[in-house]
């Protein structure tokens, strides 16, 4: 039997492997290749004033760059200040005093710059850029104070080949079968994942598409990802299913229609919530559903209740007591079915059973649609006016629906290279990680760590800053990523010590812009705690 | 940021209304921010005016630009109104200095907007900023407060407060302030962390703070600086050159450096070019003209020494990083 070399890789045992070789001297940037290409220009089209831009350089608005014979975007670092923390410093007083007197510069400069105390200010990744070779300290090592403790925030953008989004889409509308392919401009960018309660999803992006198929469809992948990423609205196809338009944070378009709000339940689950409060106010419910109708009477809730049948004969196909399948088509009628009377669904009631004046409510999973009726003596029911209680319950039923949204998760690998940006011995990151040591944020907003191996963080695009996302030509998804902790253990994991600056030199030296925390309900990343899967 | 956006106009530019109620135009390289207050009618009746002219301002001055990064002085006929404002508010200077009217063209981009604002009914003033490049309508019985404060780089360790606020009434001639110095977008051949100058207008105001930071200046080893060609390209500077560092100075070289700069500025006062100059370097400041006067600055002139004292103050606001450069 082998016995393994047993190599422990925790921060326990950090201490004695402080390491620190005298390395080479280290050329900011790389030679030139050639004399020719150092030479290059690319020609900016962003605007009239068509730039020549030499490589390395930014043109007349310093938004646009030629990095590596690459017209590229160079945007400014963001700076996130926070409205909240210790109650109003003089600072912020003064600054709001001289809002309050419409001072003019001070509010440019606010905007700008900020007369924020430091530890409001939060340096995010978003525009810090990256360093390549990774052996590089990270583009920000950023000194703060948490608490009197001294903390590091490490700052970068990652570029990402490993990452994907993932969408959930608040719908019980058919999408198309799982597995099938999502294209967007014919080419394949991800596919129909796993549907959830209420919701479908979608998984797009990620390697296969990036780089493993044509060079085009690597384009129209990385243009995807970085739309939703950023925001943006996406169209979507989904083979032998719908169109879709989806937008991290707005109701999704299905086939040109745009979806309002969730169902509460399906109607089954709609019997199972309301049973109670029907009881006594009414003698049979109806729920109508494109996917499951639910007939209370009949219905377990109904059973328990002990409420007596009441003879209502429904059409469709019954799949267990009190619950239906296809009353009607799919459509924008009731319950997503395409019905516009409700009485359409009922067959009759059955005379041995049913009993004049006997009460009816029926009503759509969202409480758009409702109708109350009595039978008449001849068991035909007739249109009344809603009793309070009963429209108290449709009410409810209402405000239960939430408004139906796509919702984007940002899901990355940071687990890699990028690592040596922080440390010189990228797993000491990752276990400090794992034992909660260093909280990992991007774009100021809380990330999820999966558990297990490698560092695959989940983010919110909605808790970032607007326009987060980039990309490389590779085509690779550049993400901002920060890693904050407290400077010792930042010493103790290997960290670039040497290349800690305070918030102030970023502020002087960095092209920056601040703006507001964008999620309130985000907490402070400096010295905040990882969430850990 | 932006609570509502326009949508984008064919030529690139774009427009936005910020979340308090201040407006952002962009185009290129030109961001301007625009405050108004008046009736919500007026305001909404003088914006697409300025918005519409806006969006050929770049386009026209792109045509230009071959001439305007020449020496100004020469006789060449502008072709468009803005390139005439800059070649106006240059002109004055080209026999004496360097100065192309590139040197003027943030200031005359907010002059040529600001007329939509003061000839609108309803409104009663208006500030257009162009990265530090101030442009003012002020109605009758009004003012703006102007804020300087300087502590980029040490946000949080300072006593944090303006470092000056000037009000510009309605009855002074002052209706242009701009800001230059070497820590902006645009370079500048001086030292000084910035000068701000007021002006008849923004024009004025935008070439004489150019002009009076390149004054501002001192041989001494910790000044680095390097042909601006070999930093930007089409750089209307060529192989002159700029400073990329300042390292901290002796008190006496802050002392000549600053002394250079005041006695240029206190020329272009007397004869009538500006109205008033700020200078300050390494937390040192020279006031000169109607902004030390007792109405202008608010809390009346404060000490020098009190400025001495805010040590490493060592650059003027956000206003001037984000500096209009030269196109």
């Amino acid at each position: 039997m082998t016995e393994h070399t047993k190599v422990d890789h925790s921060s326990d045992n950090l201490d004695e492997t402080m390491p620190s070789t005298p390395g080479p001297t280290v050329l900011e940037k790389s030679k030139p290749r050639s004399a020719n290409m150092a030479a290059n220009k690319v020609e900016c089209n962003a605007c009239p004033v068509l730039c020549q831009i030499t490589e390395g350089r930014t043109g007349a608005c310093d938004r646009w760059g030629n990095v590596e014979g690459v017209l590229t975007r160079i945007d400014p670092v963001i700076l996130m200040r926070r409205p909240f923390g210790p109650p109003a410093s003089p600072a912020s007083r003064l600054e709001a005093e001289a809002r309050a007197e419409g001072d003019v510069a001070v509010q440019e400069a606010s905007a700008a710059t900020g007369l924020v105390p430091e530890t409001d200010l939060f340096v995010s990744g978003v525009g810090s850029g990256t360093t390549y070779p990774d052996y590089k300290p990270a583009p920000f090592i950023v000194a703060s104070k948490a608490d009197g403790v001294d903390m590091v925030t490490v700052v970068t953008e990652g570029i990402f080949s490993y990452c994907s989004f993932k969408v959930k889409i608040d719908t019980d509308r058919y999408l198309g079968p799982e597995q099938s392919n999502i294209r967007h401009k014919g080419e394949i960018v991800g596919h129909v994942t796993t549907a959830e309660y209420g919701s479908q999803m979608l998984s797009l992006g990620g390697v296969h598409h990036l780089t493993g198929g044509s060079k085009k469809e690597g384009r129209i992948t990385c243009d995807v990802m970085m739309a939703l990423g950023n925001k943006q609205a996406v169209e979507l196809s989904i083979d032998g299913g719908a169109q879709l338009v989806v937008q991290a944070g707005k109701a999704p378009i299905v086939d040109g229609v745009e979806e309002k709000r969730m169902r509460v339940g399906c109607g089954s689950a709609a019997i199972g919530i309301f049973a109670k409060q029907w009881y006594g106010h009414t003698d049979e419910v109806v729920v109508v559903d494109d996917h499951i109708t639910g007939v209370l009477t009949e219905h377990q809730a109904g059973r328990c209740l002990d409420i007596p049948l009441s003879g209502i004969k429904m059409k469709g196909r019954k799949s267990t007591p009190g619950r239906y399948f296809q009353v009607a088509n799919p459509g924008n009628g009731w319950g997503g079915t395409d019905i516009s009377d409700p009485l359409s669904i009922i067959e009759g009631f059955d005379p041995e059973v049913a009993r004049p004046g006997l009460r009816l409510l029926i009503t759509s999973t969202t409480g758009e649609h409702a109708e109350y009726y009595e039978l008449d003596d001849s068991l035909q029911p007739q249109r009344k006016p809603m009793p309070a209680p009963l429209q108290k319950t449709v009410d409810r039923i209402g405000e239960n629906c939430e408004p139906s949204l796509a919702s984007v998760l940002f899901l990355g690998g940071a687990g890699g290279s990028l690592r040596a940006g922080v440390t010189e011995n990228p797993i000491w990151l990752t276990n400090s990680i794992k034992k909660s040591l260093v909280n990992v944020t991007c774009g100021g907003a809380p990330a999820y760590i999966w558990a297990g191996g490698g560092i695959t963080v989940m983010v919110d695009v909605m808790r970032m800053p607007d326009n987060s996302f980039g990309y490389v030509p590779t085509p690779a998804i550049v993400a901002p990523i920060e890693f904050s902790m407290r400077l010792s253990d930042y010493e103790r994991l290997g960290g670039h010590v040497g290349d800690v600056q305070a918030i102030g030199d970023v502020l002087a030296r960095a092209n920056h812009r601040i703006i507001d925390w964008v999620d309130g309900a985000s907490p402070w990343p400096i010295a905040g705690k990882p969430v850990l899967g | 940021m932006a609570a509502a956006v326009v949508a984008p106009h064919p030529s690139g530019a774009a427009c936005a209304m910020l979340q308090d109620g201040r407006w952002h135009f962009q185009h290129g390289p030109i961001d301007l921010v625009i405050g108004v207050d008046g009736s919500s009618d007026a305001v909404h009746a003088a914006i697409p005016g300025a918005w519409q002219r806006f969006t050929q301002i770049l386009p026209e001055l792109a045509g230009e630009l071959a001439w305007l990064r020449r020496p100004a002085g020469q006789g060449t006929q502008a072709q468009c109104r803005v390139a005439a404002r800059m070649l106006a508010a240059c002109r004055p200077y080209a026999a004496q200095v360097f100065v192309t009217p590139m040197a003027a063209v943030a200031g005359s981009v907010a002059d040529e907007l600001i007329g939509f604002f003061s000839a609108q009914a309803g409104i009663e003033r208006a500030y257009i900023n162009n990265g530090g490049d101030i442009a003012l309508h002020i109605g009758p019985d009004r003012a703006y407060r102007i804020g300087l404060f300087s502590d980029l780089g040490r946000v949080g360790h300072l006593p944090p407060g303006l470092d000056g606020a000037f009000e510009i009434t309605a009855g002074m001639p002052v209706r242009g302030v701009a800001t230059s110095g070497w820590r902006g977008r645009s370079f500048s051949m001086g030292i000084a962390d910035s000068v701000t100058v007021l002006a008849a207008d923004a024009a004025q105001a935008d070439v004489a703070a150019t002009l009076v930071a390149n004054q501002v200046f001192v041989d001494h080893a910790a000044v680095r600086r390097a042909p601006a060609d070999t930093l930007k390209d089409d750089t209307d500077l060529g192989s002159r050159l700029v400073t990329v560092d300042v390292g901290p100075l002796p008190r006496a070289a802050i002392d000549q450096a600053l002394g250079f700069g005041a006695a240029y500025a206190q020329r272009l006062c007397d004869d009538g070019s500006i109205h008033g100059a700020v200078l300050m370097l390494q937390g040192s400041v020279r006031i000169v003209g109607i902004a030390c006067g007792p109405d202008a600055l608010e809390s009346g002139p404060r000490p020098l020494t009190q400025f001495k004292a805010m040590e490493g103050r060592t650059s003027l606001s956000g206003m001037q990083r984000q500096k209009e450069s030269h196109v």
